[in-house]
């Protein structure tokens, strides 16, 4: 008797289950991501817009908590229960997956050749032979600033480091504005928005970074110690006791008004947006001389990749593909501002502030960060040393060369082609 | 009862399972995981499978110069912030718990209450709330200054590498006096008057009766006190990870054991975490207040004199 009754339950709630995916020749894939704050964006925009176009395929977002995501997703991998689709963390976190067989390489994925190298760069096996991931989105620095700050004080727009400090001096000696929002109580500002922004365009981006992978350059060269000698020339323009200013304090400050200029990345525009009431610009980090080539670090952050054990491999590539499209790039760039497609096709950007920042990418030669590929996989980790060496300078507690020595002996200490 | 006691005792059965519950719950929540530690700490991943390396890891600890400088330099930082605890908070205390005990002072209660309550407060609230007070943009500290024109005196104290380690650890006195405050407030009640009342007619008051008569009664709670300061100092993590975050900045100044270990163990940022180093850094942690612990059993607490009322 109970017995039957368990049965129907069980016969009943099968049923109700299958009955929510709706068509029964209907594929169902899955997304594994981190992104849990974009939940709504994926639900109302993106995958209507896949649906739409592709009827027999249901997509689903299923997020989970930033923090948790790599050891949720390990965990899934290994159980074999993970989705169809895995949201890629940029370098060795993906590199891990792909070399334990849980990534497919997507070499002969159609969309893959909307990428540029750059673009791959953080998603593809040491050898550049297997991309495993569809770049989704990347970050780009340079510098925010008050338009209204700019214009009462008759400041144009620093092409040039001299014009740079120029403007700098001058907000200074007006006294109404603190000239620069940065604090070095978190480190990280220091290296990325510091060293990282101002960096490439002395390394010569992407050549200066393969030549330290490479070890035909030190740390200890001049074209890497010198962002450090200009890093340590902000400090006279750093509002009173930033030593102990935290990174909500420097966004307050800026979009409180009380800062002329913000050494940026791009996330910061939605926010931003919402906080500031007055007109922002932005300008690319300032080269040496008048019409030097100018590069910009344009930090790949995010991308998707197939799990290699889908039952659905056909429909997963048609979503990848689809992911590779501009028509994603556009739906997602919109969505989030300052998150910027990775993708070669051009794309129509409505917010302005965001406007500004992608059009550097005709001007200027984009790299990604020097510190994230292969670099900092051994102890010291030289992202982390960076850190503390670029605070440490700005501060004025260590001088350039001494921190430029210090992370080359780090790296040099378990990098072989460094020693 | 008539039944002639038997040779043998009955089984005591009552003694284990009223000891069960605590020795269960303590061996699995404290004894194992100390000795998986402990275990972790001889072993090293190399290609992915644990190999056992004896005492290497401790070697790379304290002998590789990178791994030791970082090492000695948060031993150094806890040791100072022990220092200042036993300079600061633990006078302060007694001197909080002698004023408390005088029988003239009104509204004890209140003041007891209010010096105590920072203790029971969450170390974030306490770190959160000392970051703004004495932030150079918002806080409240350089107004104030300002205020009685002493504003010269202000310094980003939290962001210098000179003073970042000292305000933090007056941070943790700030929180923490009320307990040396409560254990010495109680030893001082427990004071028969007759002892005072004959000190009295000695002609011993005021302060000699302090120096004199109260505190030798009350030396044992002063190390019980330093003992419980030395093991929470040296387990200390919360206030510096609250305040500085896990770089525990600026430039490592604020670095204590605690901090370091969890750096190690758990990894930061791209640094992957490391638990076979960070077990071995939890382990000196351990031998190091198990040699603090001793010492005070073996050397200070068997001098201390004990007076029975």
């Amino acid at each position: 008797m109970t017995a039957k009754h368990m049965k129907t339950l069980l016969l009943s709630a099968t049923l109700l289950s299958s009955a929510s995916m709706a068509h029964a020749e209907d594929v169902t894939l899955t997304v594994e991501s981190w992104r849990n704050d974009d939940l709504s964006i994926w639900q109302d925009t993106i995958i209507p817009a896949f649906e739409a176009k592709h009827p027999g395929i249901k997509v689903k977002f299923t997020p989970s908590a930033p923090a948790e995501y790599n050891a949720v997703l390990n965990s899934k991998l290994e159980a074999g229960s993970a989705g169809d689709l895995i949201t890629c963390r940029p370098f060795d976190a993906s590199l891990a997956l792909y070399d334990k067989g849980y990534l497919a390489s997507l070499a002969d994925l159609e969309g893959i050749k909307n990428f540029s190298d750059v673009a791959k760069s953080a998603w593809i096996t040491d050898d550049g032979a297997n991309p495993f991931c569809v770049p989704m989105a990347s970050v780009i620095h340079g510098f925010i600033y008050n338009k209204a700050a700019f214009e009462s004080l008759g400041i144009a727009v620093p092409q040039t480091e001299d014009e740079f400090f120029a403007a700098l001096d001058k907000i200074k000696e007006d006294g109404n504005y603190i000239p620069m929002a940065m604090g070095t109580n978190d480190q990280w500002e220091a290296a990325t928005m510091g060293y990282q922004n101002i960096g490439p365009n002395y390394w010569k981006g992407e050549e200066g970074r393969k030549a330290l992978i490479a070890g035909t350059q030190k740390l200890t060269d001049d074209q890497w110690v010198a962002p450090y000698r200009t890093l340590a020339k902000w400090k006279d323009y750093l509002g009173d006791g930033f030593e102990a200013q935290t990174y909500p304090d420097s966004q307050n400050l800026f979009t409180l008004g009380r800062a002329a200029v913000y050494p940026a990345g791009s996330w910061e525009i939605s926010g931003f947006n919402t906080q500031a009431d007055f007109e922002m610009g932005a300008f690319i980090p300032p080269v040496k001389a008048a019409g030097d080539p100018c590069y910009i670090s344009d930090h790949t952050d995010i991308a998707i990749g197939m799990n290699a054990k889908t039952s659905h491999p056909d429909e997963t590539r048609t979503f990848l593909n689809w992911v590779a499209s501009p028509e994603f790039a556009t739906l997602y760039a919109n969505a989030l501002p300052g998150f910027f497609p990775l993708s070669s096709e051009p794309v129509t950007l409505e917010d302005p502030l965001a406007q500004e920042f992608i059009s550097w990418r005709q001007k200027c030669e984009p790299t990604i960060r020097s510190t994230y590929q292969i670099l900092s996989r051994g102890t010291p980790n030289l992202e982390n040393e960076t850190w503390n060496a670029s605070a440490n300078v700005i501060r004025g507690t260590e001088s350039p060369e001494d921190a430029a020595k210090r992370l080359q002996d780090g790296l040099a200490s378990w990098y072989e082609p460094q020693k | 009862m008539s039944t002639p006691q038997t040779e043998k005792h009955p089984v005591r059965w009552h003694i284990a399972v009223f000891l069960a519950p605590a020795v269960i719950v303590y061996t699995t929540i404290m004894i194992l995981p100390l000795f998986g530690t402990l275990q972790l700490s001889f072993f090293r991943q190399i290609d992915r499978e644990a190999v056992f390396v004896g005492l290497d890891n401790f070697r790379t600890l304290l002998l590789d110069p990178r791994w030791s400088a970082s090492f000695w330099n948060a031993l150094g930082n806890n040791m100072w912030f022990f220092v200042v605890h036993m300079l600061v908070q633990n006078p302060i205390g007694i001197l909080l718990a002698a004023i408390l005990s005088s029988p003239r002072l009104r509204l004890a209660a209140f003041y007891r209450t209010a010096i105590f309550i920072p203790t029971i407060l969450s170390f974030v609230i306490v770190g959160f709330g000392w970051k703004l007070i004495l932030s150079p943009i918002w806080g409240v500290a350089p107004s104030l200054l300002d205020a009685v024109g002493l504003k010269v005196l202000f310094a980003p104290w939290l962001g210098k590498e000179e003073y970042a380690l000292t305000t933090l650890s007056l941070i943790s006195v700030w929180q923490f006096v009320g307990i040396p405050m409560m254990l010495i407030y109680a030893a001082l009640l427990t004071i028969p008057d007759e002892i005072i009342e004959a000190a009295e007619c000695d002609g011993i008051t005021g302060m000699s009766q302090f120096w004199k008569v109260k505190l030798p009664l009350i030396l044992p709670s002063i190390g019980i006190i330093s003992v419980l300061t030395f093991v929470a100092n040296f387990n200390a993590f919360d206030l510096i990870y609250s305040a500085q975050g896990a770089l525990a900045g600026p430039n490592f100044a604020t670095d204590i054991l605690g901090t370091f270990l969890y750096r190690t163990f758990f990894g930061f940022q791209l640094q992957i975490g490391d638990p076979n180093m960070g077990s071995t850094i939890a382990s000196i942690m351990f031998l190091i207040i198990l040699a603090g612990v001793c010492f005070y059993l073996f050397v200070i607490q068997r001098r201390l004199r004990r007076y029975q009322f």
